[in-house]
């Protein structure tokens, strides 16, 4: 905002696009959206259109705790393995237990996984790129040692509340997953921009010193930020039984880069700061709405991967540009 | 500033919610293509196999997409990212049968995680065919095409038992995954063609090496580290008995030990040839594709699913035959086998 008050502005496009980080990401799934709608005859349906945002849920889910931690300028590589580590807990203690008993007690260790990322990050001022990929590490092998070479059916009503469909108007497919999703995404969206909190947050990613200049007390924010974090991976757990009722400790390898990715092609600055929860639900629907339109043109998977690697570079490069205009 | 950056960012979704509802509305108008539904073009088949990194994999595409063309249908080629990626093959699944194809091969990683979308293809009519591993249920699926791997590990045990000639054996077991479906029954099956039960004192040690080379190498390592008083290894597959080979030669054990192996990829002849292991148990994955796909193109047909266990054989690969064993040679393996022989 160095632009000199009362010069008239003129609306730029390519401005807008960068002041504003969700407005790309938008247009791109508008985009791709009437793309695949024109090439192929399936990709417009109500039931495909339900199934693209299903497919996004999870890793959705990662990816808004992974966003709070990315604004603060962090990054968690160990999000799906805490998750996965949720998942198991569950679906062992729903073996012999109530459901909601399990589900608490998932989303406790996700939150307690959660918040040792963050005391590390904070008391000791360890790089979180660091702490997570050693809580990766950790987190991944105790699973599996957990798990004992097995994965767990999950049978209980309450585990696998989530993936069950109803249909609005007897025609739109939708699961309880989806309503919480949103809701969780909205919740997110409200505190990071109505809340003293969320600026805060915003606040800390941009300057940490400046941030405890005005007062702000960067290290309890910024625990917060991981605490909260592991909670909605727990509920990403809870999200990952409702889709697939079977914990399984292979499952979800991969997760921690796709969130990265949402997050990133979401508009989301890894420098912290700058991006917010709105672009990341795009960026996770832009993803599976990808998979889903090329596998429906007929193109192979491999090719679909490279589109995908293309947009995160697009969009790295756009916030590159947003950051030095605004100098 | 704030204030109408999130005015801008609300009025973005509001038109991304714009778009796919009316999206949905456009579709509905004029009827959509819904799922399965009256396609006239060529029939269309699905594959999804566990990843698209392993030969044997690639082998099982290609094979499959060859067959379709043959008979004038559409392969489309799907897979997880990794070994065990249930969310790739559920989603994989899901856009297959948005696709409206009439049939899925599909070899399973962890048939758990993917039971229920397996019923909801089925339920969409789409008949739906394990290739390569089976499903636990087995029922999860209307028919499988894939090798008896306790036949293929009998096999093997068959061989290297009649190989020690009497001797006493002291066994090596270089298994795969723990809880592994083809881990299992090939161990198994090992164990029963050598006479052995599970646990007995001729086993001198095990590992599970994950079916790769490396890993099977250093606990290969590791193993003879405690004991080289042994004369025969029992490996899940081709990488691992290559692995085993080679902490073998560093022992310089070689030549008193019996290396057995399952598999049947190209570079394991000219393994087989050089006596790096004495033998091996092909099987054939270019067989399951092609009676996966036939099976499909017959049900577009006709209108009846495929049903069953389909086993599509296996074979003893070597270059000493033993009496009272069928086997065949390594000239006969490469005209057969699956995968490069490169490498």
């Amino acid at each position: 905002m160095t632009a000199v008050v009362g010069e008239r502005r003129r609306v730029d496009i390519s401005d807008l696009v960068l002041r504003y980080p969700a407005l790309g990401p938008s247009c791109a799934l508008v985009l791709a959206v009437v793309v695949f709608s024109l090439v192929t005859d399936t990709f417009l349906s109500l039931d495909n259109l339900s199934l693209v945002i299903e497919q996004s849920l999870v890793v959705g889910t990662l990816a808004l705790g992974q966003t709070l931690i990315i604004l603060t300028a962090g990054i968690d590589l160990a999000n799906a393995a805490i998750m996965v580590f949720g998942t198991l807990l569950m679906a062992k203690l729903a073996g012999v237990g109530d459901g909601m008993t399990a589900l608490l007690a998932g989303i406790l260790l996700c939150a307690v996984l959660g918040s040792i990322s963050g005391g590390l990050v904070t008391s000791l001022r360890l790089p979180p790129f660091i702490v997570t990929l050693g809580m990766l590490t950790v987190v991944a092998a105790s699973s599996r040692i957990y798990a004992a070479g097995q994965s767990f059916p999950v049978s209980n009503g309450l585990l696998g509340l989530l993936g069950q469909r109803f249909y609005l108007f007897g025609r739109i497919e939708v699961t309880l997953g989806m309503l919480l999703g949103i809701a969780m995404f909205l919740i997110a969206w409200y505190a990071l921009t109505r809340t003293a909190w969320g600026r805060h947050v915003y606040a800390l990613g941009n300057d940490p010193e400046a941030a405890r200049l005005t007062g702000i007390h960067v290290s309890r924010t910024q625990f917060s930020v991981y605490l909260i974090a592991g909670i909605i991976y727990g509920i990403a757990a809870w999200q990952a039984l409702g889709r697939i009722p079977n914990a399984d400790p292979n499952a979800y390898q991969t997760g921690n880069l796709d969130s990265i990715t949402a997050v990133v092609i979401g508009g989301t600055s890894l420098f912290g700061g700058r991006g917010g929860v709105l672009g990341t639900l795009v960026g996770a629907l832009i993803v599976s709405v990808l998979r889903s339109g090329l596998t429906q043109a007929g193109i192979d998977e491999l090719y679909q991967d490279v589109a995908t690697g293309l947009l995160v570079i697009l969009a790295v490069a756009l916030d590159q540009l947003a950051r030095r205009r605004s100098r | 500033m704030q204030r109408s950056s999130v005015l801008i960012r609300l009025v973005a979704m509001g038109a991304v919610a714009a778009a796919l509802f009316t999206a949905g509305c456009s579709a509905e108008r004029t009827g959509g293509a819904g799922p399965a539904g009256g396609n006239t073009g060529p029939v269309k088949i699905g594959l999804v196999t566990k990843t698209d990194t392993n030969p044997y994999f690639v082998t099982l595409r290609d094979a499959a997409k060859a067959a379709a063309q043959q008979q004038g249908a559409e392969l489309i080629a799907l897979a997880g990212k990794f070994d065990g990626d249930n969310e790739g093959q559920v989603a994989a699944i899901e856009n297959l049968v948005q696709q409206g194809v009439k049939g899925i091969l599909i070899t399973p990683s962890n048939s758990g995680g993917i039971i229920g979308a397996l019923q909801q293809a089925k339920s969409r009519g789409v008949t739906v065919i394990a290739l390569d591993t089976e499903t636990d249920p087995t029922s999860a699926v209307d028919a499988t095409w894939a090798t008896d791997n306790t036949g293929a590990g009998e096999k093997q045990g068959a061989y290297v038992k009649a190989a020690l000639n009497g001797a006493a054996p002291k066994v090596l077991m270089l298994d795969g995954t723990p809880g592994g479906a083809v881990d299992t029954q090939r161990h198994n099956g090992f164990l029963k063609g050598m006479g052995l039960a599970n646990g007995a004192p001729q086993i001198v040690g095990s590992a599970n090496a994950n079916g790769d080379q490396n890993t099977a190498q250093q606990a290969t390592e590791n193993l003879l580290q405690r004991s080289t008083d042994i004369n025969a290894v029992y490996t899940l597959n081709e990488p691992t008995a290559r692995g085993a080979y080679a902490a073998l030669s560093a022992k310089g054990l070689t030549s008193r030990v019996i290396v057995g192996s399952i598999d049947g990829g190209c570079q394991a002849m000219a393994d087989v040839k050089d006596g790096k292991y004495v033998a091996t148990v092909m099987q054939f994955p270019k067989k399951m594709a092609q009676e996966g796909v036939t099976a499909v193109v017959d049900f577009a047909k006709s209108g009846t699913k495929p049903t069953g266990f389909h086993d599509t054989g296996s074979e003893l690969i070597t270059e000493k035959p033993l009496a009272g064993l069928d086997s065949k040679d390594t000239a006969w393996g490469l005209q057969n086998c699956w995968g490069s022989a490169g490498g």
